[in-house]
């Protein structure tokens, strides 16, 4: 591991490594302040910039970077104009903006940055345990376990849809799925579903999917709703970005719970950023006592540290299953997951052994981005700030454009264009009708491993025999199972309550 | 019919046109044997898909999930939307796809941005064009010169 540790940081401090981990910081924190832009479309309007690079390490490295700036640039905007351009950041505004409000937007952002910084540092650390571990464990599945483990993580993301959505959201895996069918595969000499289109051959481009989805809409709905993009109010002036010490004190042991809860939802398939910042939030105002509880929501700095802490932590925790089991856990990860595959790396318990150089410089390299972002952005901001004042007008078309182009530039076809703005008109109908798209492009990412797998496995067993025959295979599918069926039962269960017909006890 | 009714019943639908072409799927002679065909998964997924959007037509109007605040978006507002630009907008991208190969890459870009300022309401021409140049140009020179990507800067007629 000390081996791997020093060739990590072999190539994550080479010159142009730290150069791209600096521009990511940069350009993630530029266009995630912009509201509306989350990091997913800013990564996915970066992929095709990270894939020209050519070098799997530099590229993810690239992008890992303005995962990071983006959420950094969501709370920059939640706490200046209280529009969070990133759900993960929505339980920042909560006490952000009121001390925005009170004049103290320098303190606020400096918490913030503090907080994202530790939250991220510690996330590391444990990633550098996490990840090895879980690694050696990872070795021992086989094609079985996989496909078992892909169903786990389907589901897990369905079920942590949200309230009233688990439906909705394993329709649009399914529906992810079945786009992924389209065209020719690894397994089979002829190409599924193409209806007779030349340019479906080979697929539906991952690039032009992720785009359609994710920033398509979103200038859409900048388009739709003026308000939404509203920046009126960014105008104030941001100085003194010092704390003190008794606040250092104060925000210290809320950093370092919510940096390990954070980090652990994060783990988990399906939970991310949003929900470990909103159960940060919660978590930290029941325990706070008195006075201090009264303050959350009024400018308490503790309401403003436990989020950030909190979505940082998770977003170096969701790359933990990226890593080691070439799973994505959040729409972010999967879109990482796509870029990757594209330049032909296999994340998975391998990657540690065969790429290790990619899989550490990535570790350090997400030391490096915290540390850019606390020295470098925080002070840049109030600069950075008067990007909020670029008028819609000519924001507008630049997002739309630089959508395009991305779909266009990666592979040089017209047509690209045009299913682009057919999926994108789509998935802007299915975010008016509350369906959640990341699960379609998890599954559209995952559909193809998933069923070379399955293939895999029926072949070596001559049927389905090996769904119960095989502990490991069928302990997970059980998991998968209960992780749909509970939260649907107790959902049903609710309603009957309500409802007031007594349910058996 | 609330939307998500309408979609659910598109689900349907289109999954059952899955399942059926995935059920005639034209098998080659030697992969009627194999144990795991190329339409295995799709007729499983067509199964799953109708089952799904089964599950959404006919289960009761369900509660508003948890709010996002400012990111909350609302079909029932739609009135209050500006449809008219959004339309437009679309309009532009889809002429923008058509017409990037034979008008070239600066041109058009520069006709896509100028346009769409425009449709917002952007009638600072100068500033809106002066953007739009700078942007364009900015974009083809760092795509093609620093990425190495080809680009067809100019129009059919200029090479």
């Amino acid at each position: 591991m000390f081996e791997g540790i020093m060739l990590g940081l072999e190539t994550a401090l080479s010159f142009q490594n730290l150069f791209l981990v600096i521009a990511g910081c940069l350009i993630g924190t530029l266009i995630g302040m912009l509201p509306g832009l989350g990091p997913m479309s800013i990564i996915a309007i970066m992929i095709p910039v990270a894939i020209t690079l050519g070098d799997p390490a530099a590229a993810l490295i690239l992008l890992a970077g303005v995962y990071y700036g983006a959420i950094f640039g969501g709370s920059t905007s939640s706490i200046l104009i209280n529009a969070p351009g990133v759900a993960g950041t929505v339980a920042t505004s909560f006490d952000g903006y009121p001390m925005a409000r009170a004049g103290k937007a320098g303190k606020a952002l400096t918490i913030a940055a503090v907080s994202s910084f530790s939250g991220g540092t510690i996330g590391a650390i444990l990633l550098l345990g996490f990840a090895p571990a879980l690694s050696s464990v990872a070795l021992l599945f086989h094609s079985a376990e996989y496909f078992a483990l892909m169903i786990v993580g389907l589901s897990a993301i369905a079920a942590f849809a949200g309230t009233g959505k688990v439906a909705k959201a394993l329709i649009m895996t399914v529906m992810g799925l079945m786009l992924a069918t389209v065209g020719e595969s690894a397994l089979f000499n002829a190409p599924r579903f193409t209806m007779g289109f030349q340019d479906l051959q080979s697929g539906f481009s991952f690039v032009t999917l992720a785009m359609a989805l994710f920033a398509l809409p979103e200038a859409l709905f900048l388009v739709l709703d003026p308000k939404r993009g509203d920046t009126s109010g960014s105008n104030q002036a941001i100085k003194d970005l010092r704390i003190t010490k008794e606040e250092a004190k104060k925000i210290a042991p809320v950093i370092a719970r919510q940096s390990i809860q954070g980090f652990l939802i994060g783990v988990m398939p399906g939970a991310g950023a949003t929900i470990a910042s909103f159960l940060g939030y919660a978590v930290e105002r029941n325990i706070a006592k008195g006075a201090e509880q009264e303050e959350f929501g009024k400018g308490s700095i503790k309401g403003l540290a436990a989020p950030e802490a909190a979505n940082n932590a998770a977003c170096t925790g969701s790359f933990v299953p990226l890593l080691t089991l070439g799973i994505p856990g959040s729409g972010t990860t999967a879109i990482l997951l796509g870029a990757l595959i594209a330049l032909n790396v296999n994340p998975g318990p391998r990657l540690m052994i065969d790429n290790p150089s990619i899989f550490w410089a990535v570790i350090i390299s997400m030391y490096i981005g915290n540390l850019v972002l606390l020295v470098l952005n925080l002070p840049m901001i109030p600069y950075i700030a008067k990007l909020l004042t670029i008028p819609r007008n000519y924001l507008i078309p630049f997002i739309l454009f630089f959508t395009m182009i991305g779909a266009y530039i990666g592979q040089n076809n017209a047509t690209e264009l045009l299913i682009l703005v057919g999926l994108g008109l789509a998935a802007t109908v299915l975010r008016f009708a509350d369906f959640p798209l990341a699960p379609l492009l998890i599954g559209f990412i995952l559909g193809g491993m998933m069923e070379n797998n399955f293939a895999r496995a029926v072949n070596l067993t001559d049927g389905v025999s090996f769904m119960y025959e095989r502990p490991m295979t069928l302990g997970l599918l059980i998991v998968g199972a209960l992780l749909i069926i509970v939260p649907a039962y107790r959902k049903r269960a609710a309603k009957i309550r309500q409802a007031g017909v007594a349910d058996g006890d | 019919m609330a939307l998500d009714k309408w979609i659910s019943v598109f689900f349907l639908v289109f999954s059952m046109i899955y399942g059926y072409s995935s059920y005639n799927y034209p098998l080659l002679p030697f992969e009627l044997n194999m144990s795991f065909l190329p339409n295995t998964m799709p007729m499983v997924l067509s199964v799953l898909g109708i089952l799904i959007s089964c599950i959404i037509l006919f289960s009761s109007k369900e509660e508003k999930p948890d709010g996002q605040g400012a990111l909350d978006i609302d079909v029932k507002r739609l009135h209050e939307y500006k449809l008219g630009q959004a339309i437009f907008m679309i309009g532009a991208m889809l002429a923008y796809a058509v017409l990037l190969r034979p008008l070239g890459f600066i041109p058009s870009t520069i006709m896509f941005l100028v346009g769409c300022g425009w449709i917002l309401g952007e009638r600072k021409l100068h500033i809106m064009i002066t953007a739009a140049v700078v942007g364009a140009v900015a974009i083809w020179y760092l795509v093609q010169e620093v990425l190495g990507i080809f680009l067809k800067p100019l129009p059919w007629f200029m090479g």
